[in-house]
């Protein structure tokens, strides 16, 4: 390996930290439904594809970036609510795995609509942040992850206060903690359920606007659902702060691993070594690091 | 009315259908001859897929209208959506393969085409991989069935090695240089590994080989080790949304794009459109141009299109570099037909007389002119054992709206690829029990 090269280490721990809020902002989408019905929502991704490919379809119509924004949040919001009536409710009290094969086959159903209603084309997506690089002390980071990890940043706390700090959110906690109590106190689980797909496909429209920018507005979108996984498993599948958090060890920890161990294996190790750390949190701390520790009565 | 009457109705009209089902495809053998088209309109490769059998479609809808077909017979075709699956290739494969008149299989992916070698070796059917594929079924001796046509991925490699020694002043000067290649982490990205290898070795420069893994969505360590690497130059063999993240990453940590070249299947436009700014100085490797500045694509606007007739949606993608490819493969296919009609006569041809056609495809620039294809691409001069037909590349660089050609037709060294292809291919037939074949004789299949 050679002498070992401490700016670049940084270098490489910087860039993996500010990747792995591009993951986390993946995998609050699906810590938002999570929390409110206990489902894994496969279709998070494509929901972020259908979310990206509508916003640029509409600039490249000649709509306004703003008005482009209010249309897709409404169509988010619109899915959402047709997702719970449509979907969840007829399937409520089904076991956990109806509801999971549920979101996989919606998946393939949001996927294929986005590309039926937009085609398969590559788009383009400026958000008008360069992606140059600047110097820090000889440590090159993004503008543009920088810019990232701010958007994630302020709507990780917006959401928090969500949760805290308002009657909804109070809401949406009684509902995650007992659906059954909540219902028999008078909480409308219905408009608790619908909100919450409402706040997932607008974190879609988020993380696909930044994802697509970067990647460009593509089918390959909906693929970064692959990178939310080991962060859900590590941070825990029902806490916003350990999406984050575990996002930024499973960036960190894969880029670290790829540029020192990887030439050890041939390269190309990232992509399976955030599921390795994964496996071992999940080994140590099943309910992930914020993840609500659950005991059941048998 | 009673049901005598309507049972006597019924078998009337079955005996017509079956007589009009039984009478179908014996019209349609005298003068039809059918491309069977594992396309992909949608899914991760829709664009590419879209581009390329657009192109295939708008060329043989130009000889039909055009000229009636090829010597009276017309060219037909079915699609079947793969969605870049080869499960769903085969499945479509084994629901078209029946179809009279089966000229060859053009899947345009490399899985796809991999799945079908043993099924179109029994069936007798040519199969077109246009720029891609195995490299050792360039040996017609042992793949008689199998045509990389123009470049596979060792010409490829030979020809972006040549191209960087020009850049840097001949192939002497390559000595003491280094180059990274950054491959997409699949059989097809690890395809050229041992050839980069040997050239290296050959011409004395250092080669550094990376892998991205699959879909390639993030490379931020991948571009850290090139940057601390410092290569001469970085070649890109990507594929669909790895490419613009590659190019994206590099500009992020301050790599020259006017350093990376781009191989085959990084060379088309959504490649770069998506990485904006980023890619501009960008060049990469083709075996044909793109534009609509040649008199095939020209004539394919004016009639074609001209008839409503066109296949792609949006007419700003006529001329892509995934529509001149298509229309490359259509030029490919109609004539290796129309030669295989000279000696077989002018009627619906069987895949094995088509295989025939492909073995003798010899088309020179002159040829390629008169064909209203001259610059879109070179010539090709297939034989029954040489099935890649000695391609030339050419290179292209992006200028943020269109790419621009930079460089003359370069030849790859085919005389020192040669032997390494037949190594392989022999040893592929050792392994399977292939019968190697000695003259152009009609293959047996074992």
């Amino acid at each position: 390996m050679g002498d070992f090269d401490l700016s670049f280490f940084i270098e490489v721990l910087v860039g993996g930290l500010l990747s792995g809020v591009m993951y986390a902002l993946v995998a609050i989408g699906f810590v938002l439904i999570y929390k409110t019905s206990g489902v894994l929502n496969f279709a998070q991704g494509p929901l972020l594809l259908f979310a990206a490919l509508t916003y640029v379809s509409l600039i490249e119509r000649g709509i306004a970036a703003p008005l482009a924004l209010v249309l897709v949040f409404a169509a988010m919001a619109l899915i959402g609510i047709a997702i719970e009536r449509t979907v969840l409710t007829p399937l409520a009290n089904r076991p956990p795995i109806t509801l999971f094969m549920a979101t996989l086959g919606l998946a393939y159903v949001v996927e294929g609509s986005a590309q039926l209603l937009w085609g398969g084309q590559v788009h383009a997506l400026d958000l008008g942040v360069s992606d140059t690089p600047f110097d820090v002390y000889g440590v090159f980071v993004s503008r543009f992850d920088l810019f990232a990890a701010g958007v994630a940043g302020l709507m990780v706390a917006a959401l928090i206060a969500f949760f805290q700090f308002t009657r909804v959110g109070l809401s949406f906690r009684a509902a995650a903690a007992d659906p059954y109590a909540a219902g028999a106190i008078g909480l409308r689980l219905h408009a608790i359920l619908a909100t919450a797909w409402i706040a997932a496909g607008f974190v879609a429209l988020v993380a696909g606007l930044l994802w697509g920018a970067r990647l460009g507005v593509q089918f390959s979108l909906s693929l970064v659902v692959l990178k939310a996984l080991p962060v859900l498993v590590l941070g825990g599948f029902d806490s916003i702060l350990g999406a984050i958090v575990g996002g930024l060890i499973v960036g960190a920890s894969e880029k670290l691993a790829e540029v020192y161990i990887g030439p050890f294996f041939g390269g190309g190790i990232e992509i399976w070594f955030a599921y390795v750390v994964a496996l071992v949190f999940l080994l140590v701390r099943p309910a992930g690091l914020f993840g609500r520790v659950q005991v059941e009565r048998v | 009315m009673t049901f005598g009457f309507r049972w006597k109705h019924l078998v009337v009209a079955s005996t017509i259908a079956l007589g009009a089902l039984t009478a179908a495809p014996v019209a349609s053998l005298a003068d039809e001859q059918f491309f069977p088209l594992q396309s992909y309109r949608v899914g991760p490769y829709a664009a590419g897929g879209s581009g390329f059998f657009g192109g295939f479609i708008d060329y043989l809808n130009l000889i039909n209208i055009r000229d009636g077909g090829v010597n009276g017979v017309k060219l037909t075709w079915d699609e079947g959506e793969t969605q870049y699956e080869v499960e769903r290739g085969v499945e479509v494969y084994e629901r078209l393969k029946s179809h009279p008149g089966v000229a060859a299989w053009n899947p345009l992916s490399v899985g796809i085409a991999y799945a079908m070698i043993d099924r179109i070796t029994q069936d007798k059917t040519p199969l077109i991989t246009i720029n891609h594929g195995r490299t050792d079924s360039t040996d017609g001796r042992v793949f008689p069935y199998v045509f990389p046509l123009l470049l596979n991925p060792y010409s490829e490699t030979s020809g972006i090695v040549n191209y960087i020694a020009g850049q840097v002043g001949g192939l002497d000067k390559l000595k003491g240089k280094k180059i990274v290649v950054l491959y997409h982490g699949s059989p097809y990205g690890k395809e050229t590994i041992p050839i980069y290898e040997l050239l290296a070795q050959k011409y004395g420069f250092e080669v550094q080989q990376i892998e991205v893994p699959h879909p390639g969505v993030e490379q931020q360590s991948q571009w850290l080790t090139i940057r601390r690497a410092k290569p001469d130059y970085v070649v890109l063999r990507g594929w669909g949304v790895m490419n613009p993240v590659a190019l994206k990453t590099a500009a992020k940590v301050g790599f020259p794009v006017d350093h990376i070249v781009g191989n085959v299947w990084s060379n088309s436009e959504e490649d770069v459109l998506p990485a904006g700014d980023a890619a501009i100085g960008y060049t990469a490797i083709t075996t044909q141009a793109s534009g609509q500045n040649y008199p095939i694509v020209q004539e394919i606007v004016k009639t074609v299109y001209g008839a409503g007739k066109g296949n792609l949606e949006d007419k700003n993608r006529i001329g892509s570099v995934y529509h001149n490819l298509g229309i490359v493969n259509g030029i490919l296919n109609v004539e290796a037909v129309r030669i295989a009609q000279e000696k077989f006569g002018h009627r619906t041809l069987t895949g094995d007389e088509v295989r025939w056609g492909f073995e003798h495809l010899q088309l020179d620039p002159a040829h390629v002119e008169k064909l209203g294809a001259k610059d879109l691409f070179h010539s090709i001069n297939v034989t029954w054992d040489n099935h890649e037909g000695d391609g030339y590349v050419t290179f292209q660089r992006w200028d943020g709206k269109k790419w621009n050609v930079v460089s003359d037709w370069i030849a790859p060294d085919w005389a020192l690829l040669r032997p390494i292809i037949e190594k392989s291919s022999e040893a592929y037939a050792k392994e399977k029990g292939v019968t190697i074949r000695t003259s152009e004789a009609t293959p047996v299949v074992n």
